[in-house]
């Protein structure tokens, strides 16, 4: 608790105020979810799983497919060549730091927008070799979840002493694949879980690259489907925020305990 | 990022996964280049092909026609009045959301600093504040369209109870207006995230300084808050202004026609097929977004570095 804060009154009129500008915009969402011929029904939610109604709605589950393959296939680019890569850069190369950490942090000040430009003809070129397969998009979202996926891991790096483990477990006579995955992958699982966890939420949510290389995932689907029915997209949206909110407050929890173990 | 690279990335397709070298390493320490650096050049050779080599596309096609020849044409385009229009939309837009963004945010923090921070209400709203300011995008679009679309529940409510149209100048929601509110909607969740850190480092100890001092609680924010949150609170906001600047899902989910601001005028000049060579008036387009970006950032980097003097 911090004496600086304000008092209980001005915090509630701060709260109430902000939270009712937060607050407006789901709530209107989810009334216009219920709305029916007849007052308020729950038939719109109820047509997601009709069979009946599906047709129409049927891009937005095959969009969710196709972002959680590429969400797996991220979350594959993040465990195994962006961990790896900065445990090696801690443990051997600490002067290349900056320059990772630099390189890292890049795609935050690069627009979407822009490396969509770039992207287009080197997609031309991944299509040619590997296919217009959605997962490759994957290679795109790896770049875009790298400066928030490598700052979990970084907490996590510096929470462990990876030099002293590595050196203890290497003394013993492990080989360095098992340090890797029996000594060090164990410390950082905390950080490895929060960059896994929000590499997924950025991946359901993205939107600009996919849609402007034309793939259909979960968000440019929703788009698609919004002009014929706007009622399952919002509830999609109802659904998704919900569950990204559940993601973002276990990898707080997660976050929590490391620095609890730090200290 | 080039000096990750630099170790032969031809070999990248024939380097193993892994930083793991088998034992050979940790003799080989201290006599010439060590097999180690072989573990680098995988994320290495992946960041230069996705990364930077993606970026340097964008803005060199500005430079060059259909044919390949080097141009001028595009860049000066960018002088074409349309387009300073666009990028002065672009500007407006972003720095009145990032304005309003940032001083409502502060206020939150403000309003948050007197709340545990473990606890239950603190990790709701910090959770919160992460999904709206990185998960907003396309689903934002939609909720405001629920809310106050032309069926939307606010708009309907205006109508049947007070008889308010707030229509009644034509559909903003879906042009340049219409993107103020979604945009803020999204500015003060990334304020809470980006100026809390630098609110929560005020120490008490300067409060009760100021206090034995002979100062009171409004000198304190006067003399001590403001003067050391400045900093910070100049960085927050270059941050949401550089923000706004490159958002592009929510303009493009509401307004699907127009090209009001530049990341959707990019969009028309990546989709458009009536026009010939408009492909690399993206390329210039996208050159003018760094540009403004990369100056924005610099100066936030530089105030950043000045701001964490307080912060440790």
């Amino acid at each position: 608790m911090n004496r600086l804060g304000p008092s209980r009154t001005t915090r509630w009129v701060i709260g109430i105020i902000v939270g009712a500008f937060f607050a407006i915009p789901l709530a209107s969402t989810f009334l216009f979810t219920l709305r029916g011929k007849e007052g308020p029904t729950l038939e719109h939610w109820a047509a997601l799983f009709d069979p009946a109604a599906s047709a129409a709605i049927k891009p937005i589950w095959t969009g969710l497919g196709n972002s959680l393959v590429l969400a797996v296939v991220t979350v594959a680019i993040v465990l195994l060549l962006l961990a790896p890569t900065m445990i090696l850069v801690n443990l051997r190369f600490p002067k290349l730091k900056p320059a990772f950490e630099f390189a890292a942090l890049l795609p935050i000040s690069i627009p979407a927008i822009v490396l969509v430009v770039g992207l287009a003809p080197l997609y031309l070129q991944i299509g040619r070799t590997l296919g217009t397969g959605t997962w490759t998009l994957a290679f795109a979202y790896g770049i875009t979840v790298l400066p928030y996926a490598s700052r979990s891991i970084q907490a996590s790096i510096d929470a462990a002493d990876l030099r002293t483990l590595s050196e203890a477990a290497r003394s013993l006579g492990a080989s360095w694949p098992t340090v890797i995955l029996r000594v060090l992958a164990p410390n950082l699982r905390q950080g490895l879980l929060a960059a896994s966890l929000i590499s997924i939420a950025v991946v359901l949510g993205e939107f600009t690259i996919a849609s402007l290389l034309n793939r259909p995932v979960f968000q440019t689907a929703m788009v698609v489907v919004q002009k014929q029915d706007p009622y399952a997209p919002a509830i999609f949206t109802l659904l998704a925020l919900a569950f990204v909110f559940l993601v973002l407050l276990l990898i707080g929890r997660v976050a929590r305990g490391t620095g609890k173990a730090r200290s | 990022m080039t000096t990750i690279s630099a170790p032969g990335v031809d070999a990248a397709a024939s380097a193993p996964a892994t930083a793991a070298g088998p034992s050979q390493h940790a003799r080989a320490r201290r006599s010439g280049p060590s097999p180690a650096w072989l573990g680098l050049v995988p994320f290495a050779a992946y960041v230069l092909l996705f990364l930077a080599v993606p970026t340097i596309l964008a803005i060199g096609s500005g430079f060059f026609d259909d044919d390949g020849a080097f141009t001028w044409t595009n860049v000066a385009a960018l002088a074409d009045p349309v387009v300073l229009n666009t990028f002065a939309n672009s500007a407006w837009l972003s720095l009145l959301t990032a304005v309003v963004g940032a001083v409502v945010g502060a206020l939150v923090c403000y309003a948050l600093l007197g709340m545990n921070p473990d606890g239950a209400m603190r990790q709701s709203v910090d959770a919160a504040a992460g999904v709206l300011a990185q998960f907003g995008g396309v689903m934002l679009a939609f909720a405001f369209i629920a809310t106050i679309g032309i069926q939307g529940v606010v708009t309907l409510f205006l109508q049947d109870t007070f008889g308010i149209d707030i229509f009644a100048n034509g559909a903003w929601l879906y042009e340049l207006p219409g993107l103020i509110l979604p945009y803020i909607y999204f500015q003060i969740p990334l304020m809470v995230i980006t100026f809390m850190p630098a609110l929560a480092a005020l120490k008490p100890q300067w409060a009760e300084a100021n206090l034995t001092l002979g100062g009171s609680r409004s000198s304190f924010w006067l003399r001590i808050g403001f003067p050391v949150l400045a900093p910070s609170f100049l960085a927050s906001l270059l941050l949401l202004f550089a923000n706004a600047f490159s958002s592009y899902a929510t303009a493009a989910a509401l307004a699907s026609q127009g090209s009001q601001i530049v990341p959707l005028q990019i969009r028309t000049a990546l989709t458009s097929e009536t026009l010939l060579g408009r492909e690399n008036l993206a390329g210039a387009l996208a050159l003018g977004m760094i540009v403004v970006v990369t100056v924005v950032m610099s100066l936030y980097s530089l105030i950043q570095r000045r701001a964490a003097r307080w912060q440790s």
